[in-house]
């Protein structure tokens, strides 16, 4: 990290006299998704450090120390989500640490409500804990002890994404149990004794510490995967680098577009109010989806302005798109940061009415038009600022592009247009 | 026992057809495409007679809308690789509903509420596995997770002409309806059970043997009385979900030029278009479901959500689903429709974007295309005839209903077209147009993923098949001049048949 930081720095401070160079905006991309999962890492081992404080002392206190871990993990994580879309690396690695939604009762017991018998799901209530073999399909996977490498086996089981058994969800799951409280106010609740085999609630104690334990060592090794992925020779950094810088730029704003326009403001947002379902709540166990949308709103400014501002307070940064996009029309430049300024405001709004007025699953409640608005408003700055990225890409003379596809003759654009 | 379709209304409906389309063998007519763009297409379609290299644009397979993404399970759930950013949300909107999970109503989450009450799966990706093939049961003991059982009885003269017609594709068991559910909400009993039987059956190849399973399928605990004995079973397995929008863009004409019920050619494949009605009401082909009883994705995602989830649509507006009058108290259970969300339990704005989703996912592009051994299989696929029914190419039309699918060279591998696929595939159940023998092709293209994406998926309409190879042994009818060759060929030569299939 500090190499990077003097080297970023450096690049700095001379850039105003030059052109921004595409592979010098490319390396500071890259320098920032080094930066931004390092940190990834970093806070999901002190995640994995309030687990094993948790597991081995339970308490109230560890329980909520582990929570604030786990929290504390979200902020750096959610930044790195603009990496994705545009780097085949992260989006084939993506699924493990974040997938959602997920189907708990693959995991733990869950309320009645949840329902058991009609279900084609044929794992949906599954509850890993309290079995110690899983069958299915004919198949059987023997889950006596709870190990990393048999969550891995559960991912996806049967071929449902919902089965999702590991990564920041399936933590955030374990940690706080399931949200019973729909679109009124309330997090999930579980009592730390669910981790105490002395005085054990729900069953299976040991086997949820097993399953909690393995899930925090999986994650940060996942992590630490897409890290080395980033360090000098790393393989995105490579792929990217060593690759045309146009396709490069090409995946730095589709990556930037897609998260905004439909991942964000698609699938995490605009589902949510067509069906004002609670269900539809990116980080639905810990009721901190508003946090979770602002650092992906956050992630792709970094990336647009090259710069990333570090936990302890430091920066990261480097010859940027923004400028880039300046030099070549300033008046374009002026609009895109007006429209990503604008998203901010928005989410910043967000956040500031999911800490002091209502929950996020609250705010996207049927009649409740206030609280809808401040949702609304967020996904109309994604939708707008994608617009203007339309514009940049164009600007950029990257209209066209393609990303993965490289072979020209394979294009058919040439014939078929 | 069961009497197929009079062959002379059979003949009015193809007639009438002819008459709208003025199709004729071999001849481009399409009025979408001006005249320079008619012989652009017309070269670029022609079966290509060089196996010495890969074709131009072969590897991207659905034009510019294939998916180039790195191959693994996600491989069938990319979109369209063309869209832009506001339809890749409407797209991922799409995605969000088709992994919904569908609670019973009444429920706190309004909007997404009235699964049932009887129902197959809670969710659309229950059965179309990451956007796959589904699978059958390995045996009599397994559940039938992601295949399904459709159920009728044989019509009446009156009800044969409405099915003669496009009226009406087949004539429901009375106490079942037309689907056997396996799942009900709380408090009421699910249909019954799916039960598959198996018997291995050894087929002597030119240098190796092969062994296929038949299957019997039949109801274990029907809750509601016994079946009617007349009825009729046949099951299918969820089809894969990719490049569904480009077939829906082909052209009308292009899929009529292949017509020939009478065996004109003389090459023992006749093939015919099915006939059903739109959601206008409209006699238009059928392309989708095994016996293409839909003509747009936006009809058989109305029907899935219907018979296999319960929910109703505005073009399937009953809330009750496939629970029938005589089936007592279900059709007044509670439903999930809310007056302020629309008429339906799934609003058409819902069932819009599960459309859009259902026409966008995109096909991987192909791999190893100039591979010698995929070539050398390909040059056997043509040759051995199986190009007669899985035509390779076609252009969409420049007035696709998505703009991005517009003319594009696509390489489905299917005409489209009915055709009778033996003794032992027949289900001996008709639908519509279709007789209990025939079966529309499928498209091939992505098949060499199916079991990238579904570790467990299998092929054909019952997914009796559980490899490539023991698919194409099971054809038969009109493709049985076509399976004795790939039986008789040297295995040098299937084998590298079954490598192109794996290409795909």
């Amino acid at each position: 990290m500090k190499l990077f930081m003097t080297l970023a720095a450096a690049a700095f401070g001379v850039s105003s006299a030059y052109a921004e160079e595409p592979s010098a905006v490319l390396a500071t991309y890259a320098d920032i998704a080094l930066a931004g999962y390092e940190d990834s890492l970093e806070t999901a081992q002190s995640l994995k450090t309030a687990v094993e404080a948790l597991v081995t002392e339970p308490s109230e206190e560890t329980l909520a120390a582990a929570r604030q871990a786990w929290l504390a993990a979200r902020v750096p994580y959610q930044q790195t989500e603009a990496y994705r879309f545009g780097n085949p690396i992260v989006d084939e690695w993506e699924g493990r640490v974040n997938a959602w939604p997920l189907d708990e009762g693959l995991i733990d017991y869950v309320d009645a409500s949840y329902g058991t018998e009609s279900d084609t799901n044929t794992f949906y209530t599954v509850n890993v804990i309290a079995n110690d073999h899983v069958s299915a399909g004919g198949k059987t996977i023997d889950a006596s002890t709870i190990t990393p490498d048999v969550l891995r086996s559960l991912h996806e089981l049967g071929g449902i994404e919902a089965n999702v058994a590991t990564g920041y969800h399936a933590i955030e799951f374990l940690l706080w149990g399931q949200d019973l409280n729909g679109t009124g106010p309330g997090a999930g609740n579980r009592p730390y004794t669910d981790f105490d085999p002395a005085n054990c609630t729900g069953g299976h104690c040991e086997r949820r510490v097993q399953y909690l334990t393995a899930a925090a060592d999986l994650l940060v090794s996942d992590l630490e995967e897409m890290v080395a992925n980033w360090k000098e020779d790393g393989e995105a950094r490579k792929a990217l680098l060593e690759g045309d810088p146009n396709a490069g730029l090409t995946a730095i704003l589709t990556g930037l577009g897609s998260l905004s326009y439909g991942e964000l403001a698609g699938e995490r947002m605009k589902l949510g109010l067509l069906l004002n379902d609670p269900e539809e709540e990116h980080d639905c166990f810990s009721d901190n989806t508003h946090n979770s949308h602002f650092y992906d709103v956050l992630g792709i400014r970094n990336v647009y302005f090259g710069s990333y501002k570090l936990p302890s307070g430091e920066t990261v940064e480097g010859p940027s798109l923004a400028a880039l996009v300046r030099e070549k029309d300033p008046a374009l430049a002026d609009e895109m940061e007006a429209k990503l300024d604008a998203t901010l405001a928005a989410a910043e709004a967000l956040k500031k009415r999911a800490e002091t007025v209502e929950a996020y699953d609250q705010m996207i409640g049927e009649g409740n038009a206030e609280g809808n608005a401040a949702v609304q408003a967020v996904i109309d700055g994604l939708v707008d600022q994608t617009r203007s990225l339309e514009r940049v890409i164009a600007a950029l003379g990257l209209s066209g592009v393609t990303i993965e596809g490289s072979d020209s003759l394979d294009n058919p654009d040439a014939v078929f247009q | 026992m069961i009497r197929s379709p009079a062959p002379r209304l059979l003949a009015l409906v193809a007639a009438v057809a002819a008459a709208v389309f003025a199709v004729h063998a071999g001849e481009i007519t399409r009025e979408d495409l001006n005249e320079k763009d008619r012989a652009r297409v017309e070269r670029v379609t022609r079966p290509t007679a060089d196996f010495s290299a890969a074709e131009r644009f072969e590897r991207m397979q659905a034009g510019a809308a294939t998916s180039t993404k790195r191959v693994n399970a996600d491989a069938f759930s990319h979109p369209s690789a063309n869209l832009e950013f506001s339809d890749q949300q409407r797209f991922l909107l799409g995605n969000g509903l088709f992994r919904k999970e569908w609670v019973s109503a009444p429920s706190s989450t309004q909007a997404s509420d009235g699964l049932g009450p009887f129902f197959n799966a809670r969710a659309c990706q229950s059965c179309h596995f990451k956007d796959g093939r589904g699978h059958a049961p390995a045996g009599p003991g397994e559940e039938a997770v992601s295949l399904l059982v459709r159920l009728s009885v044989p019509p009446t003269e009156e009800e044969e002409k409405r099915i003669l017609a496009g009226f009406l594709s087949s004539v429901d068991e009375p106490v079942y309806g037309g689907q056997l559910q396996d799942f009900a909400v709380a408090g009421l009993r699910a249909e019954g059970r799916v039960r598959i039987d198996y018997e291995e059956v050894t087929v002597p190849l030119n240098g190796e043997t092969a062994s296929l399973r038949k299957p019997t399928v039949s109801i274990e605990n029907p809750a509601y009385g016994p079946l009617r004995p007349d009825t009729m079973l046949s099951a299918r397995v969820a089809t894969p979900m990719i490049g569904l929008g480009l077939l829906e863009a082909v052209d009308e004409g292009d899929i009529l030029s292949r017509e020939d019920p009478d065996d004109a050619d003389g090459d023992g494949i006749s093939g015919r278009a099915r006939w059903v009605r739109d959601e206008n009401g409209e006699l238009r082909i059928g392309r989708f479901g095994w016996k293409g009883n839909a003509a747009s994705i936006k009809q058989q995602a109305a029907d899935a959500f219907l018979h296999d989830m319960g929910l109703s649509t505005p073009l399937r507006p009953e809330h009750w689903g496939e629970c029938t009058a005589v089936e007592g108290a279900c059709r007044a259970m509670p439903h999930g429709a809310q007056p302020q969300l629309g008429a339906e339990e799934v609003p058409g704005d819902l069932l819009d974007l599960v459309t859009f989703y259902s026409q966008n996912l995109a096909v991987p592009a192909r791999r190893d295309v100039d591979d010698p051994a995929v070539l050398a299989g390909k040059k056997v696929f043509y040759e051995s005839g199986c190009a007669g029914c899985h035509t390779p190419k076609y252009v969409t039309r420049r007035d696709a209903a998505v703009p991005k699918l517009a003319f594009q060279l696509i390489w489905p591998y299917t005409d489209l077209l009915l055709h009778d696929m033996g003794d032992g595939l027949a289900d001996n159940r008709p639908e519509g147009s279709a007789s209990g023998r025939e079966w529309r092709t499928p498209a091939l293209w992505g098949i060499g993923l199916a079991k990238t994406v579904n570790g467990e998926a299998t092929f054909l309409h019952d997914g009796r098949a559980r490899t490539l190879l023991e698919a194409i042994l099971w054809h038969g009818g009109e493709a049985e001049a076509a399976r004795n060759e790939v039986v008789e060929m040297e295995k040098a030569d299937r084998d590298n048949l079954i490598r192109f299939l794996e290409s795909l």
